[in-house]
């Protein structure tokens, strides 16, 4: 069993004119590595009509509901988190209802609020009723504000993790760009915050001080935006855990966080 | 057989990095079956001259047949030439040169006169793009990234240069190779380490648009795990042909093609 707690797949409002390809060859990837469940996200229209990390409601709809009919088709192998924007708030607490009424099995929340702005909190209350993880983005020590995105880091969500201790976080991608080593020591204590080891970057160390920092439990796998990479942390993590320790990893984490039988061996 | 043209010992300046050791990377290269890997001293990359690690690299690579040293030149430094002698005389198969690092000008003069000395000699030059995500470095590291221009104006500045350019990513490979005439990009070769597999596949599509003869496999270990590359090739659809050059013939061509000159050029 292989869950990744980190994927995306596009659609044909995006703005990439290969997203039946790209979709494919993540489903093709998956299937070379083993991967059992893609738990995914699609970002509104991936800057089409909104930018992807304020994306309008309207957006939302449509890519929560092309990742519903994905969930559908792929009945076994692809789960979805719903996506809102906190800031149309009426409608991001109507779309959860919605999506996660339809099958959803977790909330992602990207860039369009701070991680630790109150608007969030009524989202995380949500979260906690329906007992399901929320995935948040983070640029791993934020030193400034970036282009495109209301960016978190792993202080801000650490914040909102400490106001909603009976809700499990994903801290997004720690190989995804940015100062891991900051994330991993502002998290190391807060034990609702897991650990997500997607993104394309492969450092020597990183996984070590995952490790380190907030042991084998509170660690997931995943893979964002790049298949090889999560392969890579896969096969290095063999060589460093036990088998019983890298299964935590590899799904037991993330069957225990997201909701019961989200999963086809729960 | 798999060869890592782009891998490095010795401890990085900027954060912890397990497993800089020579042992230690011997073992990850048994690991992850990696039979040669071209060593460059990772800790001179930031020193004054960073020739002077030059001398422990031939220290530790002697008369092994799994690490095969990449001496690093200066050419800013009085007496450069010197190290270009010694790798000569040395049969390495390539030099490398890191000018952001040097805080050098990557197409002033000095590195103009280095590529003719590479040229002539018949040296190939290896060169960084980058050794890190320019998001998570040292907030005192501060060197730009190689420039994708500054390859270009080097690969035009001798029509005999060889160049081995390592940590580029898609884009920064097909603005050098579509802003190149074909004859100056059958000049270039790209390791793999940073561009991405599926599911954006921008290594399938390099290869397919740019040409697998000119791709050679790379890991950046230890600073990168090194199963990283391997898991890349894993996932194409490779003829035992096309993967054999990746893993090793492409950059054995690069390697042989020294040695040849070396050779024609002592019967000369």
């Amino acid at each position: 069993m292989l869950i990744d707690v980190h994927a995306h797949f596009l659609h044909d409002r995006s703005p990439r004119t290969d997203w039946r390809e790209r979709n494919a060859s993540r489903l093709r990837a998956g299937e070379r590595v083993g991967i059992t469940v893609h738990v995914a996200s699609i970002l509104g229209s991936w800057g089409a009509t909104s930018p992807i990390y304020f994306p309008s409601p309207s957006d939302i709809e449509y890519g929560n509901n092309f990742l519903l009919a994905l969930q559908r088709e792929h009945a076994a192998g692809i789960r979805g988190y719903a996506v809102v924007n906190p800031n149309f708030q009426r409608h991001a607490l109507g779309e959860l209802t919605r999506c996660l009424d339809a099958g959803m099995v977790g909330i992602k929340l990207a860039a369009s609020r701070r991680a630790d702005d109150p608007l969030l909190d009524p989202i995380c209350r949500m979260a906690a009723e329906r007992g399901v993880p929320v995935l948040h983005h983070i640029w791993q020590h934020r030193r400034r504000d970036y282009p495109g995105q209301e960016a978190s880091d792993a202080v801000e969500l650490g914040a909102l993790a400490a106001r909603h201790p009976g809700v499990n976080f994903l801290l997004a991608h720690i190989g995804g760009g940015g100062d891991w080593i900051h994330s991993l020591a502002a998290i190391r204590s807060i034990p609702n915050v897991y650990v997500d080891l997607s993104g394309s970057g492969v450092d020597g160390g990183m996984l070590e001080a995952c490790i380190q920092a907030v042991s084998v439990e509170r660690l997931v796998w995943g893979c964002d935006l790049t298949i090889d990479s999560g392969w890579a942390k896969l096969r290095y993590l063999e060589h460093l855990l036990s088998a019983s320790e890298l299964d935590l990893i590899r799904w037991r984490n993330a069957a225990r966080i997201f909701p019961p039988n989200a999963f086809p061996t729960d | 057989m798999r060869v890592d043209v782009n891998s490095f010992v010795g401890a990085y300046p900027f954060r912890r990095v397990p497993g800089t050791s020579v042992q230690a990377v011997l073992q990850s290269m048994d690991r992850v079956a990696v039979d040669q890997a071209w060593i460059s001293h990772l800790p001179s990359v930031f020193w004054r001259d960073p020739a002077e690690g030059n001398s422990w690299l031939y220290q530790i690579t002697e008369g092994s047949e799994r690490l095969r040293p990449v001496p690093a030149v200066h050419p800013g430094l009085k007496g450069w030439e010197e190290a270009i002698r010694e790798a000569r005389s040395r049969g390495v198969p390539a030099v490398r040169c890191d000018p952001t690092y040097y805080a050098i000008d990557s197409t002033g003069p000095e590195m103009l006169r280095l590529v003719q000395v590479c040229a002539s000699e018949n040296l190939a030059l290896i060169m960084a793009v980058r050794l890190e995500d320019a998001r998570q470095r040292h907030p005192n590291d501060r060197a730009p990234e190689l420039a994708a221009a500054s390859v270009r104006t080097l690969l035009r500045a001798d029509p005999a240069l060889r160049l081995l350019i390592t940590h580029a990513d898609r884009s920064f490979v097909e603005e050098v190779h579509f802003g190149s005439t074909p004859e100056e990009s059958a000049r270039i070769w790209w390791d793999i380490c940073w561009i991405w597999g599926p599911p954006e596949d921008h290594l399938e599509t390099l290869l397919r648009t740019v040409g697998v003869e000119r791709f050679v496999f790379g890991t950046g270990q230890p600073l990168r795990l090194p199963d990283n590359s391997i898991a890349k090739l894993d996932l194409l659809t490779l003829s035992p042909e096309h993967r054999a050059g990746l893993e090793s013939e492409n950059a054995l061509i690069l390697s042989r093609s020294a040695r040849t000159s070396k050779t024609r050029r002592v019967k000369a």
